[in-house]
């Protein structure tokens, strides 16, 4: 499923181009101005470089020798030292592969719990089900500040802490309250027929679910794959508390060891920024084009 | 209205989905939800990891944070275990004395100022800004995917890494912001030093960073406002402003009410941004609840964990207050939510 198309006859408003307003002469629907083209591209092209620069910017100081990471030449000797010397000289492969590995458990845990539950959630009417729903919702409010110290004993108490174990099931309460009202207001868009025609065909509840209702729930899936990533991958409160230790650390708890309050090594800093940001970016490439669907058909409309 | 959009955007999102699934020919309509056991089974298995989940690490550490709240709890008194000695606990009930206390001292109510200041500049700036963007996203116009992927970007790049790049572009001597003032003759701006400009740069960071997400919401709910309806509009003779006051802004309501509250919500509770870019300073200038109570129990010595889990407790007591209310007033609006 891509991303609807827009409407296809009237331009949609835009309060800034007081050119349409001014209704000279009847211009046929779609058409602006050329000043109206230009000021729309121009202020787009300024918002992509407010929204690419700061990125843009550590790509190339990654690239520049340590003595010109914090000069303005947007390219000066362009070298690999600073990935060479991130991988050879530090734990950050340790801390990646952690990452890696929380994140994509976290990934497909969130995945699989959040859509059984939004989908029971939209599908059946059972007991509790608008507690289950409250909770859900209000799950989102609840500050890591109260959850922190208690998940902090229960993990220690279970020797968990420091565990790649006991972040993934931590961050399911941050993923899974989310993912699971999205999945639900993405299976709400799903008709119901399709779920008959499945009983219809002798399959039970379970059979519907897997086998006709997931597959047209992949833009959805998508969205909360994405998000459960995202969160894993950069969470910063719950990694600094519980993981201790080089060895343990994921890359949030780990970049910090390359710029405290005194001091900064921008060098390794930027590369780093560089190489976690690669895999975030692949499956946001991956899932871009159902954000707008996904975002549209689910969350957004609670 | 609002239920209206609603139907249309699930009508475009499964379009094809509805065809294919009438093609199937089944005519007769079970009643939906019907009340068995087997489907509470269904319902139940479905359920029980998220009731597990839930309910391990989410009720059973709610319930025990706002014991703590009630304790005297800290590093010294907690039960403990130093080599081979187990150490039991020792802290005690205290009742609200740590509510009074912080309540009733300059601290919280403080840091709960500016905490309010920091969501509502944010939310409000993040919304305009991803709103406009949205709004020119949705007209037809040459190259607009290749926009809206960089548009997006930020949302992309994990939210540490970008907070690094800011303290990076902020830094006082070095960075590229004050290098390119230098560039105009203007004398550097200690960006992260100053509280008042503090308070500005991790505002301006947390904004970039949730720009992203409600553009590509709201644009998902324009996309969903039928063009039929500017069309009319049009013969009407209604101008742009008009068509946007009175058919985009309607269209989107359940879309940015629900996007508002979230972003209230994750913008109160904004963690890293702060955390990670000035660390609550310079003094405790740019510090909201969260990263205080956070500073309680993980910074200082000894960590003070009823303290800690108080200020949580306010902050949760504070977000339900105001989705409670938000709620009220929406459903006197009219709003279905």
């Amino acid at each position: 499923m891509t991303t609807a198309p827009a409407p296809t006859t009237a331009p949609t408003t835009a309060p800034a181009s007081a050119d349409t307003r001014r209704a000279g002469r009847p211009r046929r629907r779609g058409e602006r101005s050329p000043l109206a083209s230009v000021a729309l591209h121009l202020t787009l092209i300024v918002a992509s470089v407010i929204a690419v620069f700061p990125a843009l910017w550590v790509l190339l100081t990654s690239l520049k020798p340590a003595t010109y990471a914090t000069t303005t030449d947007f390219f000066k000797e362009p070298t690999l030292d600073n990935y060479t010397n991130l991988l050879g000289d530090t734990p950050f492969l340790t801390w990646f592969g952690n990452s890696v590995v929380i994140a994509a458990f976290t990934t497909a845990l969130g995945v699989f719990i959040s859509c059984t539950t939004g989908y029971a959630v939209s599908r059946f009417r059972f007991p509790g089900k608008r507690g289950l729903m409250w909770t859900l919702l209000i799950t989102q409010m609840f500050p890591v500040a109260v959850l922190i110290v208690p998940i902090y004993n229960i993990l220690a108490s279970m020797g968990l802490l420091n565990n790649a174990a006991g972040l993934v099931v931590t961050y399911m309460t941050i993923a899974v309250p989310f993912c699971a009202w999205m999945m639900k207001g993405f299976f709400d868009s799903i008709p119901r027929e399709i779920d008959e025609s499945g009983y219809v065909d002798g399959l039970n509840p379970f059979g519907t679910f897997w086998r006709l209702i997931l597959p047209l729930a992949k833009p959805g899936i998508a969205v909360t794959a994405f998000y459960s990533f995202i969160t894993a991958w950069g969470e910063v409160a719950y990694a600094s508390a519980f993981m201790v230790g080089d060895d343990n650390l994921t890359l949030a708890g780990g970049l910090q060891k390359f710029v405290n309050q005194y001091s900064a090594q921008w060098g390794p800093m930027s590369a780093a920024s560089v190489l976690i940001a690669v895999p975030a970016a692949l499956v946001f490439l991956f899932a871009q084009r159902h954000l707008v669907t996904g975002m549209s058909a689910g969350a957004v409309k609670g | 209205m609002a239920v209206e959009t609603s139907s249309q955007s699930v009508a475009k999102a499964a379009g094809d989905d509805v065809a294919r699934g009438r093609s199937r020919g089944t005519g007769k309509r079970r009643g939906k939800g019907k009340c068995s056991l087997a489907t509470h089974w269904y319902a139940g298995a479905m359920v029980a990891p998220v009731v597990l989940v839930i309910g391990v690490i989410i009720g059973y550490p709610l319930v025990r944070g706002i014991w703590l709240s009630l304790t005297d709890a800290n590093e010294r008194n907690v039960e403990r275990s130093i080599g081979v000695n187990h150490i039991p606990a020792t802290y005690e009930f205290v009742g609200l004395d740590n509510y009074t206390a912080a309540i009733t001292g300059d601290q919280f109510l403080g840091t709960l100022g500016w905490t309010l200041l920091w969501t509502v500049a944010c939310v409000s700036v993040t919304f305009s800004l991803g709103l406009g963007l949205a709004v020119l996203l949705n007209r037809r116009i040459a190259g607009r995917s290749v926009y809206r992927t960089l548009l997006i970007l930020p949302w992309a790049v994990p939210g540490f890494v970008s907070v690094f790049s800011w303290r990076f572009l902020y830094n006082k001597d070095n960075g590229l912001l004050n290098k390119i003032l230098a560039g105009g003759g203007i004398d550097a701006i200690p960006w992260l030093n100053d509280p008042t400009w503090a308070k500005v740069s991790v505002i301006a960071v947390n904004v970039w960073i949730g720009v992203p997400f409600m553009m590509v919401a709201l644009l998902g709910g324009l996309q969903s406002i039928p063009g039929e309806l500017y069309e009319a509009a049009e013969m009407d003779g209604a101008n742009a402003f008009q068509r946007f006051r009175h058919i985009t802004l309607p269209g989107l309501r359940s879309v940015s009410s629900t996007v508002t509250l979230l972003s209230v919500i994750w913008t109160f509770n904004q963690f890293p941004v702060i955390f990670l870019l000035t660390r609550g300073g310079p003094g405790e200038a740019t510090q909201i609840l969260v990263t205080q109570a956070f500073k309680f129990s993980f910074e200082i010595s000894p960590r003070d964990f009823a303290q800690s889990s108080t200020w949580g407790v306010l902050i949760l007591i504070l977000l339900m207050a105001f989705a409670a209310v938000y709620r009220r007033v929406l459903r006197k609006q009219g709003e279905v939510w």
